[in-house]
């Protein structure tokens, strides 16, 4: 559904780093953590994430009614009772999308921990060994990258029949960990021929020691990208999962919902409030969590930081744009900007002293 | 050309592998629901229709695995995927060779034009970067969060209706017959327009961000920095320089993201009950199916593969450096 | 000496602006003469890539020039301020009358097209009057001037080895026969042979072509073989400029004789290696007053508090050199 859009992969550190300035390298390290986090991008996927965490714990204690429990109030607009109205059978929309919220979460969540697991083991191992094991692993995670993954779940879990969370999960993590699998193998080949891990390689550490102590903490990053993408796939499987009505109709998800609205013909009966809440909080979360992503691209490829100010005004109050290929100019004048003292102005003997020491 | 035989290669790799995997599914899940509609339509079936459903399905136990596995295959050559119960007593070929013209040519059409269209604004966002081009990305990263099928739901609640000029449902208007003449093409048009957008704006979005980010990647690389001192016009910078190798990494994410892109693509055909693939295999599922969902999943994935063979060979015209000489 | 062709009058460049600039060019006043060779040294750091970047306005964001003059004064007609060129007139000043080689020979080159597209589409952009046979024949001569066969027109990028890929760039460089070539470490990704083999090509080339060339590099032994004079650079400004031979038999900054003291000499006595304690500045945190004075072994009092003006010191052959520093404080200041 969602086309990765992580461009990690595609950025070849150290390349064409031309006239960058050379200043502000050292004191990088120590600060990186809360560089991430104050990248504006970042902060705000994560507070938005938080939120949807929350709700997910507390949803089930929080929501006002039971989920299920029928009323009179049939297809009631929202109101002071049901904030986001009724269903077809007087259920409360606002309780269902509260209690969907853990499900989709824990679904996103799960099925990420075991893409990523995955992909770390069999990218990882490709990139590192190389050689057979390499061309092995990469034509297994190559044939699952073009085999069309949401159909395959499909297949899969409406041949499973009524399938449960816990087991939609686990489809989906293990058919879609081929993305991450082979950004990390692209990472780890890169990796492999630096200095560093030469060098503990060749002090004779032991192979799963240079991966877990040399290689882990530099694929970090790309590893949590990877973690992200795979939940908003997750997410977004599991409700067209839910939505198609292939699930189990027992447990809530926003896809349980708007599968009931789309049944129950909620769109020629004008009930909005019915299925737009429940697209607007999915697409919120993956929102959520590709400004995260972006976040983590941003941190591991700096060429894709925007340059803080790139309007500036000159001296003479013409506005300027950087951009690359023309430099701007801010004021061509000829007057030196520092002032040099061509003579020193009193004590000037000492020079000799000096000099002749 | 050793590169087209070796892509070649590995999609045949490939296709044996999905087919190989269609024939194992069925046979790892416990209980039988084949079993089950057999018996529901007993009298009705063919011996030989029973036979077929019988390799499909691994329902004879006399027979060893091998045995079923070369069966299927000798089937699967002569095109019979069993029949479908949905429309009974079709057979599953034809059923999908009915349905797949609509799919390629919705699906096809519009992932083409969002690809080129989303890399042409791509290029624009990535290289008048800092304009107010840079207020298109939160839109952008927000549709494409959107699902397909929900931004559907909404096209259709907010622009069908008795008197609106889209359609809400179908692929041509009732009482026409399918055929190449000047009141079903018109039809069919209208029809599309609505699933079409729909894709369209929920999948461009993705190629938007993927262009502008390899576009400000590549900006700077020290051949353009050349370029720009070379005092070439703006354009042939940004054209022939900058997007001209940008496209590469794109190109090659479109052939690995084909298989996401499908997958989204066939819900808007469930929601707009176009009558394509997508809303087949949406009818198989509720009717439990399993020949046309197996038959169905078979024909996408060779589609993908045979779309991403053409985007490789698009790749290999569009990069020197994979086409070695000799 | 002959008449100058580039005069730049104190340049100024930095990268970003408020509270985060960082100035990596400081008030630098450099002239080139027609037909000389300038070499341009200083460690990473330096802003000798900045200066040359700066110049020609290619430097990336956030890069800025926030003040100076780059007079050029073209073979006929009138000087002008390279700076307050509009974007037409600095295109056609590209390339036309300053060419530029630059740093990575791997990546200077478009990887996706043939070399023949990328020598003739500047003909195309400065010369639209020529005839697509004429463009190729240039293409050609210039591949040949320096030592390429003709049949490599058709080769891309990849398929040629780095000291080629040079010599296309170098080629490239003087196709629209430039009055400027600017050598940006032009041979630092090439081996020692290859590198001298270019090099002295192009000063043959340049005998017989009759450009000017500022040539960059941190490798001073280059510099004193291959350049007439030579400007030391050091925490963004200019700190010493004189004749090669001057420099190289008796450098007067402190901080010019550290860097001939870090490589061995190729003629002439044995000496030792010494090189220079301590490390580069900090652009953000410039030290005042002279901003070599931390590291300089014969600082004194008022190094620390005076920025010293590059001036010609008195002495013998003070004309013809110059230097900021104020074991040598300047007579007649330059610029």
């Amino acid at each position: 559904m969602t086309i990765p859009t992580s461009s990690i992969e595609q950025v070849i550190p150290g390349q064409g780093s031309m006239a960058q300035p050379e200043t502000g390298k050292p004191a990088k390290a120590k600060r990186q953590r809360f560089r991430f986090v104050s990248n504006k991008k970042a902060a705000t996927g994560l507070v938005m994430l938080a939120v949807y965490v929350l709700l997910a714990i507390i949803g089930p204690w929080v929501a006002p009614y039971d989920p299920d429990a029928r009323s009179n109030a049939l297809i009631q607009p929202p109101s002071g009772d049901h904030w986001l109205g009724t269903t077809h059978l007087g259920q409360d929309v606002f309780s269902q999308l509260l209690i969907g919220t853990r499900s989709v979460m824990l679904v996103g969540f799960f099925a990420g921990t075991i893409a990523t697991v995955l992909s770390v083991l069999i990218g990882v191992t490709a990139g590192y060994l190389g050689g057979k094991t390499d061309e092995g692993l990469s034509a297994l995670s190559n044939v699952f990258l073009v085999i069309p993954a949401l159909p395959l779940i499909i297949i899969i879990t409406s041949t499973l029949q009524n399938a449960e969370d816990w087991l939609i999960a686990l489809v989906i993590g293990l058919t879609s960990w081929s993305w991450n699998a082979r950004v990390l193998r692209a990472q780890t080949l890169s990796l492999r021929r630096r200095d560093f891990v030469d060098a503990s390689r060749a002090t004779g550490e032991k192979t799963w020691r240079v991966i877990v102590f040399e290689l882990m903490p530099n694929l970090t990053a790309v590893i949590a990208s990877g973690f992200i993408g795979t939940v908003i796939f997750a997410v977004l499987s599991e409700i067209t999962l839910a939505f198609i009505g292939v699930t189990s109709s027992s447990t809530w998800n926003w896809g349980t919902i708007l599968f009931w609205a789309q049944g129950q013909q909620a769109l020629a009966q004008e009930a909005w409030w019915w299925f737009i809440p429940a697209g607007l909080a999915i697409a919120l979360l993956g929102t959520a969590l590709s400004l995260i992503n972006f976040g983590i691209d941003e941190f591991v490829s700096p060429r894709l930081r925007s340059a803080g100010k790139t309007k500036i005004k000159t001296i003479d109050g013409r506005t300027v744009r950087m951009r690359i290929g023309f430099t701007p100019v801010l004021s061509n004048s000829p007057e030196p900007h520092t002032h040099a003292t061509p003579v020193l102005p009193a004590a000037t003997p000492v020079v000799k002293k000096e000099v002749t020491s | 050309m050793k590169y087209l035989l070796q892509r070649i290669a590995f999609y045949l790799f490939t296709a044996w592998a999905a087919i190989t995997l269609n024939f194992f599914i069925p046979r790892l899940v416990p209980g039988d629901p084949v079993q089950a509609l057999i018996a529901k339509f007993q009298g009705q079936l063919s011996t030989q229709a029973t036979q077929s459903l019988y390799v499909l399905f691994g329902l004879d136990k006399d027979k060893s695995v091998w045995q079923e596995y070369l069966d299927y295959w000798g089937q699967l050559f002569h095109g019979d995927l069993g029949l479908s119960f949905t429309f009974f007593p079709t057979p599953v070929s034809e059923i999908i060779s009915d349905s797949l013209p609509w799919t390629l040519l919705l699906v096809g059409i519009t992932t083409i034009i969002s690809f080129f269209l989303g890399t042409g604004l791509g290029v624009l966002a990535g290289w008048r970067r800092g304009s107010w081009t840079d207020g298109l990305l939160p839109v952008t990263t927000f549709l494409s969060s959107v699902p397909y099928f929900w931004l559907g739901i909404i096209a259709i609640y907010l622009l069908t209706g008795p008197d609106s000029f889209f359609p809400s449902s179908g692929g041509f208007d009732n009482g026409l017959v399918p055929a190449f003449d000047q009141y079903f093409i018109p039809s069919a048009i209208r029809h599309s327009v609505l699933p079409a957008l729909t894709i369209l704006i929920s999948s461009v979005s993705g190629w938007i961000l993927s262009m502008r980010n390899m576009m400000v990647t590549v900006s700077s690389e020290d051949y353009i920095t050349v370029a720009h001192a070379k005092g070439l016009s703006d354009r042939r910078v940004a054209m022939s320089y900058a997007a001209r190798n940008a496209l590469l990494p794109n190109v090659s994410g479109f052939a690995l993201s084909l298989g996401f892109i499908v997958g989204g693509t066939l819900l808007v055909e469930i929601v707009f009950s176009y009558p394509g693939i997508g809303f087949q295999l949406f009818q198989a599922l509720g009717a439990q199916d399993y020949p046309l969902m197996q038959g169905v999943f078979l024909i996408i994935t060779i589609s993908v593969l045979v779309a991403n063979l053409i985007a490789d060979v698009a790749y290999l015209l569009l990069d020197p450096r994979t086409r070695k000489e000799g | 000496m002959s008449e100058p062709v580039l005069e730049i009058k104190n340049l100024n460049v930095g990268y970003g602006l408020g509270d985060q600039a960082v100035r990596a060019v400081r008030d630098v006043n450099l002239t080139l003469h027609r037909g000389e060779v300038l070499g341009l040294a200083g460690e990473s750091g330096s802003g000798k890539s900045t200066l040359a970047y700066g110049l020609t306005r290619l430097l990336p964001p956030p890069g800025v020039i926030t003040g100076g003059q780059v007079i050029y004064h073209p073979e006929q007609g009138a000087a002008y301020d390279v700076l307050e060129l509009s974007d037409q007139q600095l295109r056609g000043f590209r390339w036309g009358e300053t060419a530029i080689v630059f740093q990575g020979a791997m990546n200077s080159l478009n990887p996706v097209h043939k070399i023949s597209t990328q020598l003739t589409d500047v003909l195309r952009a400065h010369r639209p009057e020529m005839s697509d046979a004429a463009r190729n024949a240039r293409a050609r001569e210039m591949l040949k001037l320096v030592g390429i066969a003709a049949d490599r027109m058709d080769a891309y990028p990849h398929q040629l080895s780095g000291g080629m890929r040079q010599r296309v760039m170098i080629g490239m460089a003087l196709i629209l026969q430039p009055q400027v070539v600017i050598m940006d470490e032009p041979t630092t990704a090439l081996d020692v042979v290859m590198q001298r083999q270019i090099l002295g090509q192009l000063i043959e080339l340049r005998e017989r072509l009759g450009f000017s060339v500022i040539f960059i590099t941190h490798d001073l032994s280059l510099l004193v073989e291959f350049s007439n004079r030579i400007a030391i650079m050091y925490g963004g400004r200019i700190v010493e400029e004189a004749p090669a031979a001057a420099i190289y038999k008796d450098s007067l900054h402190p901080y010019s004789k550290g860097l001939l003291g870090s490589f061995p000499a190729l003629r002439g006595p044995r000496r030792e290696l010494t090189g220079i304690p301590g490390s580069p500045p900090d652009l953000k945190g410039m030290p005042s007053g002279c901003s070599f004075h931390p590291r300089c072994p014969k600082a004194f009092e008022p190094c620390s508090g005076h920025i010293p003006v590059l001036g010609r010191p008195g002495t013998p052959d003070g004309p013809t050199r110059s230097v900021a520093c104020w074991l040598h404080p300047a007579e007649q200041p330059v610029g």
